[in-house]
């Protein structure tokens, strides 16, 4: 009984004097906070989600304060968060609110890509692709078990058929998604985009054609018939540019593989 | 008192190379793995963790010696040794937040984590089953910590090469990690016997 008393004394005793001298050395090295930084990273949505470039959001907030970031970086807060950013700076960038979303640059789905092996071994698209770079035979496209999709803040995301799909409606632009998939088939761009290369296998006409029945064969339909000169072939690969794309969507209509889509 | 300084330098060299705490003893793995990534981290950590070590030697051993032993509470040692750490990693904290924040940002989660960094606590706990006096135990906590260091060093050094390496796709991130902290563990056994040669013990 004696040994249990000592013990929860001596013990008690340290743990006390451990926190009084915390206590004091936190008063002595109190380090003062902008009060803004703090207004900020309240009205900042908190998902920590590394969209503005900031690896969390109250570094954002300590940008924003301190080194002047731009006010139009957070997609996810939208329209609300930037205006309240502005209010509490005090200041008007002018710079306006970009709105980003994410696609899905394949539509591989289980009908269309034929089979390379049978995977059977752990169920994320990151163990799959290093095996062979995955159960399809393109290698370009989606690995379809979906890691983006946990990442996904605002359950954008979703698998049919083994390919992800994006809802733009519900996706808010962190591109978080962006960073898990091993293929990279998932891009972001600004809002007003309405067509877009569903395709990035890089692989010869021929060769894409055995893989994938939506896959891009660098026909140049799409080329000559883009009244703009947007469209450019690149390593087998059809790429729009969104400078000059006015979304007419003729290629849309020309592509005998129909892998460049209308956005839904 | 005499100070036997050749008893002392060979406590350091031991602590710090033959039975360096990460690569021969395999303890405090988690921030040598995961701070490594560049050179100015590391060393910041290095040196967080040999004055976190130093500190804790130091405060542990009147601990151990003048409470515990004397009132036969030996087997409160790991609760106390650890609340004792917790304390000093706080306070480290704390002072990094006030004078360099920049080196509180890039060490993130590590710091805190440092609390029950099994190396730390491995210091503390092996200077008093090795019936060290005071003086011996703070200098093979310096040695632990400059181990420690050191390991984080070169390991950042190689790091930073395999960065721009392009292995195969397997062995991308973790797995060449891995490898690359075994293989310089191997390169740490060749200490064995170093301490004996030298000093003829």
């Amino acid at each position: 009984m004696e040994t249990i008393i000592t013990a929860i004394l001596i013990t008690g005793a340290i743990g006390f004097l451990c926190a009084a001298f915390l206590a004091i050395a936190t008063k002595l090295m109190y380090v003062k906070t902008d009060a803004r930084v703090e207004k900020l990273r309240e009205i900042l949505p908190g998902a920590n989600c590394g969209a503005c470039g900031f690896s969390s959001c109250e570094s954002y907030a300590n940008a924003l304060v301190k080194d002047n970031a731009a006010t139009n970086l957070c997609p996810p807060g939208g329209e609300k968060v930037y205006k309240e950013i502005n209010e509490v700076l005090d200041k008007n960038s002018g710079a306006g609110l970009t709105k980003k979303t994410a696609t899905v640059h394949c539509l591989g789905d289980c009908d269309e890509v034929k089979d390379k092996l049978n995977y059977d071994g752990i169920n994320t698209c990151f163990a799959a692709k290093q095996l062979y770079g995955g159960q399809g035979a393109c290698t370009y496209g989606c690995v379809g078990f979906g890691d983006c999709v946990p990442v996904c803040p605002s359950n954008a995301i979703c698998i049919e058929k083994n390919l992800a799909k994006i809802n733009p409606k519900k996706c808010n632009g962190c591109g978080l998604c962006l960073k898990v998939c091993p293929t990279k088939i998932i891009s972001l761009e600004n809002e007003p985009v309405d067509v877009a290369v569903l395709c990035k296998n890089k692989e010869k006409g021929a060769i894409v054609k055995d893989k994938c029945n939506k896959g891009c064969i660098a026909c140049n339909l799409c080329v000559k018939a883009c009244p703009e000169d947007a469209i450019e072939v690149e390593e087998y690969l059809a790429i729009i540019d969104y400078e000059k794309c006015n979304g007419c969507g003729k290629c849309i209509e020309v592509c005998i593989k129909k892998c460049i889509l209308a956005r839904t | 008192m005499d100070i036997d300084f050749r008893a002392l330098v060979v406590i350091m060299m031991s602590a710090a190379l033959v039975n360096n705490y990460v690569l021969r003893q395999f303890l405090g793995v988690c921030p040598f793995l995961g701070v490594s990534k560049d050179l100015k981290s590391s060393v910041g950590m290095g040196f967080a963790v040999m004055f976190v070590m130093l500190l804790a030697a130091s405060v542990t051993w009147p601990i151990q010696v003048f409470l515990l032993d004397t009132n036969d509470l030996r087997f409160m040692q790991t609760v106390v040794f650890i609340l004792v750490i917790a304390t000093l990693v706080q306070l480290v904290e704390v002072i990094l937040k006030k004078y360099s924040p920049s080196l509180f940002e890039s060490l993130g989660v590590y710091l805190p984590l440092m609390t029950t960094n099994c190396a730390v606590l491995a210091v503390t706990i092996s200077n008093i089953n090795n019936g060290y006096t005071y003086i011996e135990a703070v200098v093979s906590a310096l040695g632990a910590g400059l181990g420690f260091f050191l390991a984080m060093v070169i390991f950042t050094g190689v790091r930073e090469h395999t960065a721009s390496a392009d292995p195969p796709e397997a062995f991308k991130g973790i797995p060449l990690i891995l490898i690359t902290a075994a293989i310089l563990s191997l390169a740490f056994f060749g200490f064995e016997g170093v301490i004996e040669n030298l000093f003829g013990q």
